[in-house]
């Protein structure tokens, strides 16, 4: 079997795995955020907090529980990096700088994780495990509570509540999040994944010597990592690393791992709106963007073109043998197109093309399928813009799911369509503008404003990978990047809620004869044909620059 | 005014109070609870895979190592010890400072770029030594024979594998240079050979690690 095939028939297996977890897991969050009943563990969690998790929240009190939680967040991650120099737990590690505490310290919150720092080299147990590992479990909670807030928002009329944020927050972490990481966990350490507590330590070599390794809670960092669409990694070489990622089986588990949630969320937004279709409909637009886009991206890294490959003789720089070419394409879209930012191999090697695509997945706004969460109320946003451009086409006031899309409803997702490109273009802007920011990079040429477009790609969507050769802990990249990560994750929840109190108040509106029918496959092209166009149209003139000439050159 | 604050106030501490519950369950509990399964029933798996030669841990199946000479004076570089298997080059080990070649264990890739004049010398400089070493009396070794991995550096820096390509190439090498016949090391790298799991997901694949310590069992019995 030739390795192409090999690829091709791991995508396979890839989706006939996330078809089979798609109902039941679809079905499973469904009857979590709809049940009106409390776990015991749950009960006793409120009442830690001082929430009652039945009070209903209207928009505005439930962006404000987002917003105060991840503005803790942020406070306990800054202090408790800040402080590593002198809490237990530390390897002997020293405390964190305060530009890069902060940048990772909102990188963790946001679900981003971006790292400008090396796993390996600065974080010792607590910090990785009591700090990080948590915000890859709240994050993915806040995100996919947001989510259910605007699906609320189409599926209620005639109120303006959505819910209440404490009781999602805490059932995604504990009915969701947290029984799939442990079996995941498991999963991983059996193939080869390392869970220890042990300090720096030396380990004897075949020709003498030693290798000093330290020890950590890998595999269950790891399981939540990608399941939450997490992605940042334990050591540096995240899931390159045969410690974290041991194994070809590992590879392929972890793809699904990161992509099931969001995926299997437009099932449960079809349940929760009362229409599976609309949620196919949906699914249809993710998976075929998703789908494309593995296909151009194994296309070009078997093609392997670029003059170092050339003489190599394929594209295995920055790629493990064990993973190969195929999958580690696989890895890549999946990675980029969902909020993840894990990587398997390293993208700034990849073909010009090939770094293109990372970059334009990310660009789209990661919504095929997106992060947890966020990934379907980017999806749901674009919906929103799809059927006003249908609207515009024959005239008629424009509807989704039986909500009138009006003047405010529009408003709502223009601005959230606005800020992640406003926030990628004038950042990268300005760091190639300055004199300083460009002395960051690894490669010259075009490769290396790919590596600063990348950056804020990156940050600004909240996927957290990188073309790893910028050296981004500078003051300027700590900083800008942090704030682009931030307003990135919490202008758009703040768009999402409005418009989900806004539809949540009208009253449905029948349908008729001359209803844009969105479960139906034409919905589905419109939708794909507006995310292509849009974004192309917003990020041409800088992949122009970038990976395109750095592809066409080669 | 005094009610915002008060609300703001009181909205923060409910927060912090979630962060501390949600810590203490995700970050204390859930790994502790995983660490006790991980160590109770997969503890050689869980501890980094080690592996023991001649009653000694020599390293882990899963981490790449290096198989060189000893530094002499005036190098840079060590010199690879051509009796033993080679792994895959180390550029992303040595040249991007992140790395101490394998002291701490730095993980990490070179991130060069396809068009990188760095690569392109580092992969056109693999492939010489790769055809020069491995090129024995009555063996050549072609430039179209060199496969890719043999002269890039992985994701991690510590890719613990080779392609089955790149073990054969080396075997008339071994061969020659421990004094065994072709066919004896062909057999051994044929059963350190493994295929993709299930026929499909991921690359075939040779552990330069246990290769090597299969090496010096052969050589020590055949001696």
């Amino acid at each position: 079997m030739g390795p192409v095939l090999a690829g091709v028939l791991q995508l396979l297996a890839l989706i006939v795995a996330l078809g089979l977890a798609y109902v039941p897991l679809g079905d499973y969050m469904a009857r979590v955020y709809s049940s009106d009943k409390h776990l015991r563990v749950e009960k006793w969690i409120y009442k830690a907090i001082g929430a009652d998790p039945d009070t209903q929240m209207r928009w505005p009190a439930y962006l404000r529980g987002v917003l105060a939680f991840s503005f803790v967040g942020v406070l306990f991650l800054y202090l408790l990096q800040r402080l590593q120099g002198v809490l237990p737990g530390s390897l002997g590690f020293s405390s964190i700088d305060p530009d890069q505490a902060f940048n990772t310290a909102v990188s963790f919150v946001t679900n981003t994780n971006w790292q400008s720092y090396y796993g390996e080299q600065a974080m010792g147990h607590l910090v990785q495990t009591a700090g990080l590992a948590v915000q890859n479990f709240v994050s993915a909670a806040v995100g996919i509570a947001v989510a259910v807030a605007l699906v609320r928002g189409l599926a209620r009329s005639r109120t303006g509540e959505l819910g209440n944020f404490w009781s999602d927050l805490v059932r995604g972490v504990v009915r969701i999040l947290l029984p799939f990481c442990v079996v995941a966990a498991v999963v991983l350490v059996a193939c080869g994944v390392i869970q220890n507590f042990s300090g720096i330590h030396e380990v004897g070599q075949f020709m003498g010597g030693s290798q000093q390794w330290n020890g950590g809670a890998v595999a269950s960092q790891e399981a939540v990592k990608e399941f939450g669409t997490n992605g940042g990694g334990y050591f540096n070489a995240n899931s390159a690393h045969p410690f974290e990622n041991p194994t070809p089986f590992t590879n392929l588990f972890e793809i699904f791992l990161l992509l099931v949630i969001p995926f299997a969320l437009t099932r449960t937004f079809g349940r929760m709106v009362g229409s599976l279709k609309q949620g196919y409909a949906i699914l249809a637009a993710m998976a075929a963007i998703w789908v494309g886009f593995v296909a151009l991206m194994m296309w070009t890294e078997f093609a392997h073109h670029g003059p170092a490959f050339d003489i190599a003789g394929g594209a295995m720089e920055g790629k493990e043998q064990r993973i190969g070419v195929g999958a580690s394409s696989i890895f890549a879209v999946s990675t980029t197109l969902t909020s993840t930012g894990a990587v398997d191999s390293f993208h700034s090697s990849f073909t010009g093309l090939g770094g293109g695509i990372t970059i334009l997945g990310m660009q789209l706004g990661e919504i095929a399928p997106g992060g947890t969460g966020s990934g379907l109320y980017g999806m749901l946003i674009m919906a929103v813009i799809a059927v006003f451009i249908a609207g515009l086409m024959v005239g008629r006031t424009p509807e989704y799911l039986g909500k009138k899309i009006g003047t405010r409803e529009i408003k709502f997702a223009a601005c959230y369509i606005l800020v992640t490109p406003a926030l990628v273009l004038v950042f990268t802007a300005a760091a190639m503008a300055l004199p300083t920011p460009g002395h960051s990079m690894a490669n010259s040429g075009a490769h290396g404003f790919s590596e600063i477009l990348y950056a804020y790609s990156s940050a600004a969507n909240n996927n957290g990978s990188a073309f790893a050769g910028l050296n981004a802990n500078t003051q300027w990249f700590n900083t800008t990047l942090g704030l682009a990560m931030a307003l990135g994750r919490f202008l758009p929840m703040v768009f999402v809620l409005a418009l989900a109190g806004s539809l949540a108040e009208q009253r449905p509106v029948p349908v008729t004869a001359g209803t844009l029918r969105t479960e139906k496959p034409l919905f589905t092209g419109l939708l794909v044909g507006a995310i292509l166009i849009i974004t192309g149209l917003t990020y041409f003139p800088a992949l122009a620059l970038g990976p395109l000439a750095e592809g066409l050159a080669s | 005014m005094n009610n915002s604050v008060t609300n703001t106030a009181r909205l923060l501490w409910a927060g912090l109070r979630a962060l501390l519950v949600l810590t203490l369950v995700t970050g204390v509990i859930y790994p502790l609870a995983v660490t006790g399964i991980a160590q109770g029933i997969f503890p050689g798996r869980a501890n980094g895979s080690e592996i023991r030669a001649d009653g000694k841990v020599v390293g882990s199946s899963l981490i790449g190592q290096a198989y060189n000479l000893p530094l002499r004076k005036g190098e840079q570089t060590p010199a690879p010890d051509l009796k033993w298997f080679q792994g895959r080059p180390q550029n992303g080990l040595g040249s991007n400072t992140v790395n101490t070649r394998y002291k701490l264990i730095l993980s990490g890739a070179t991130n060069r770029s396809g068009d990188n004049k760095d690569l392109i010398a580092w992969v056109t400089a693999a492939k010489a030594a790769v055809i020069k070493d491995n090129s024995v009396p009555g063996y050549t070794v072609s430039p179209s024979a060199v496969p890719a991995d043999a002269v890039t550096s992985s994701g991690s820096g510590l890719d613990p594998d080779i392609s089955p390509a790149y073990a054969d190439l080396q075997i008339h090498r071994i061969a020659d240079r421990n004094g065994l016949s072709v066919a004896q090391v062909r057999k051994l790298v044929d059963a350190h050979t493994e295929g993709r799991t299930l026929g499909f997901i991921g690359e075939p694949r040779v552990n330069v690690l246990e290769l090597n310590i299969g090496l010096k069992e052969l050589v020590e019995k055949v001696s």
